[in-house]
């Protein structure tokens, strides 16, 4: 576990990857959980290799044109929209 | 209303005439209704009013069923306890100041509180079974692909199914017959191979004459002393009846909590990725780079139950960590499965208490995440299996709910329905 400790930069980091701002405290809070539930997770590494046949089928639908959502029912629930289109922040 | 069963509550007609006309229903608030705000308890869907229903939606209206409210869940459906909740805790209806169980507690509630005949709530690892025990009603989690999850918010996909809540076995059962089926909008639903059987509701005959039960001994050791003696309790009431009983061992069992969670956390983190405030949810209004305005949103919109998951989700699957956590635990799962399938071999039903603990009192677990996450050690095995299992009282200890939990083959929901009937 040493070498994978849980430092608060860790967690700020997987906090930027996911897209979710965290105050200082969160940081914190979430520095002390994750070492106790990663040491969890850890325990994993005794499950013995199993056999897996996944058993996948292939579900195909015929390729036909049918009816949609209505552009206004789409856009009803967004916070902004413009000419009938999602209107978001800017890229960059 | 004192419990604070529902998020919403609504009236939504259905059918003049169906197998369900004249019940009540109440629907947990992440199955999509028409019209009807949709929240997932979460601030971030606060305001979200889904344009189409969930196919489970459509079906019991056609049945007849009038709909009269959305219930209340913990966030995103996770939780044990129904207290992650934007929307505060619902109390438990049936043990008054305790949790009503998670993350279908309001759909329990709702049920034990007679403010609806039935409910529809959603079990991903054990968010049936888990509220219908600590309410002492009857909530059955269908095998993975009897019921449509189209209209569902999801959560981990791979592990889900909304299945229902009921005062009694025959009712719960009768829901099921209502909503079970395959779905041209969900690919990963199938016929019920058993189908020529009749319905699921006509198999709650009480009828366990001859039915083998297998105890999986490692579910009982980790058990609350009084939960494992009304158990025992159950379990002697049906050898009355003619069931025999046998111990089994399911060693992989010892895995399947962290193998769960590496699991759901993995795929809600990936599902969440979607509320970023501009089709829908929360946006917060802020101005300038795309990734920053998300990630105030987002910060703004979820709670701290759902963040720690989608963090720990995305530390999962990061660079370096994914074979040592994900690949692990999608072992885990195949393990677990095999398992599962050789104790079937030799037993019609296996059988445990569905919670090893009785009723949390409100607000006395939220601090200690990996401590709620232990409490679903008898249920999360059944997902990761893909099994149907139901939930059912088992009695009661110190005026507290106990549920015995059955679990059975793929598409053997029959046997379920048989074995908690025997129980009424």
């Amino acid at each position: 576990m040493s070498e994978d400790a849980v430092t608060p930069e860790a967690v700020r980091h997987v906090a930027a990857l996911a897209r979710v701002d965290l105050e200082d405290d969160e940081v914190d809070q979430f520095t002390e959980q994750f070492a106790d539930i990663l040491a969890a997770f850890e325990t994993l590494d005794s499950v013995p290799d199993v056999e897996t046949d996944a058993d996948l089928t292939n579900v195909m639908r015929a390729d036909e044109v049918r009816d949609s959502l209505e552009t206004n029912a789409a856009l009803r629930n967004a916070p902004d929209s413009e000419d009938d289109y999602f209107k978001g922040p800017n890229v960059s | 209303m004192s419990e604070d069963i529902f998020i919403t509550e609504t009236t939504i007609d259905g059918a003049d005439d169906g197998p369900l006309a004249g019940q009540t229903v109440a629907v947990k608030d992440n199955i999509s209704t028409a019209d009807v705000r949709t929240t997932c308890g979460s601030r971030m869907l606060e305001e979200y009013v889904p344009p189409y229903d969930a196919t489970v939606v459509d079906r019991i209206t056609e049945a007849g069923a009038t709909i009269v409210g959305k219930a209340n869940m913990d966030e995103f459906g996770m939780g044990t306890t129904t207290e992650t909740s934007h929307f505060g805790p619902t109390d438990n209806p049936a043990a008054p100041g305790h949790v009503p169980g998670g993350s279908s507690g309001g759909s329990a509630a709702a049920v034990a509180a007679s403010e609806a005949d039935l409910a529809l709530g959603s079990d991903t690892g054990g968010s049936i079974r888990c509220p219908a025990a600590f309410c002492g009603v009857v909530g059955i989690k269908p095998t993975y692909g009897l019921v449509s999850r189209y209209g569902l918010v999801a959560y981990a996909n791979s592990l889900e199914q909304i299945g229902p809540l009921a005062a009694t076995t025959e009712e719960a059962a009768a829901l099921l017959d209502v909503i079970a089926g395959p779905d041209e909008y969900d690919g990963t639903t199938r016929e019920d191979p058993n189908a020529d059987c009749g319905s699921y509701a006509a198999a709650a005959d009480g009828d366990v004459d001859g039915l083998t039960i297998g105890i999986p001994t490692e579910l009982l050791e980790g058990a609350d002393e009084a939960v494992v003696e009304t158990f025992w309790d159950a379990i002697g009431t049906l050898e009355d009846q003619g069931a025999t009983t046998h111990e089994v061992s399911l060693p992989s069992v010892e895995h399947a909590v962290e193998a769960y969670y590496v699991i759901a956390m993995s795929e809600a983190s990936s599902n969440l990725a979607r509320f970023d405030g501009v089709c829908y949810g929360h946006s917060g209004g802020y101005e300038g780079n795309w990734n920053e305005s998300f990630s105030k949103a987002r910060a703004e919109g979820f709670g701290p139950e759902v963040k720690r998951r989608i963090l720990l989700g995305t530390y999962a699957l990061s660079a370096g960590y994914h074979d040592k956590y994900y690949k692990k635990a999608q072992d885990a799962r195949a393990w677990v499965k095999q398992d599962f399938d050789a104790a079937l071999e030799e037993a019609d039903v296996l059988a445990s208490p569905t919670m090893p603990v009785t009723p949390f009192e409100l607000g006395e677990s939220l601090d200690d995440p990996l401590q709620m996450y232990l409490a679903d050690a008898n249920t999360v095995p059944v997902n990761l299996a893909d099994l149907p299992a139901i939930s059912a009282p088992a009695g009661e200890t110190e005026g507290l709910p106990v549920g015995i939990q059955f679990v059975g083959p793929a598409f053997g929901e029959r046997r379920l329905v048989r074995a908690a009937s025997a129980l009424e």
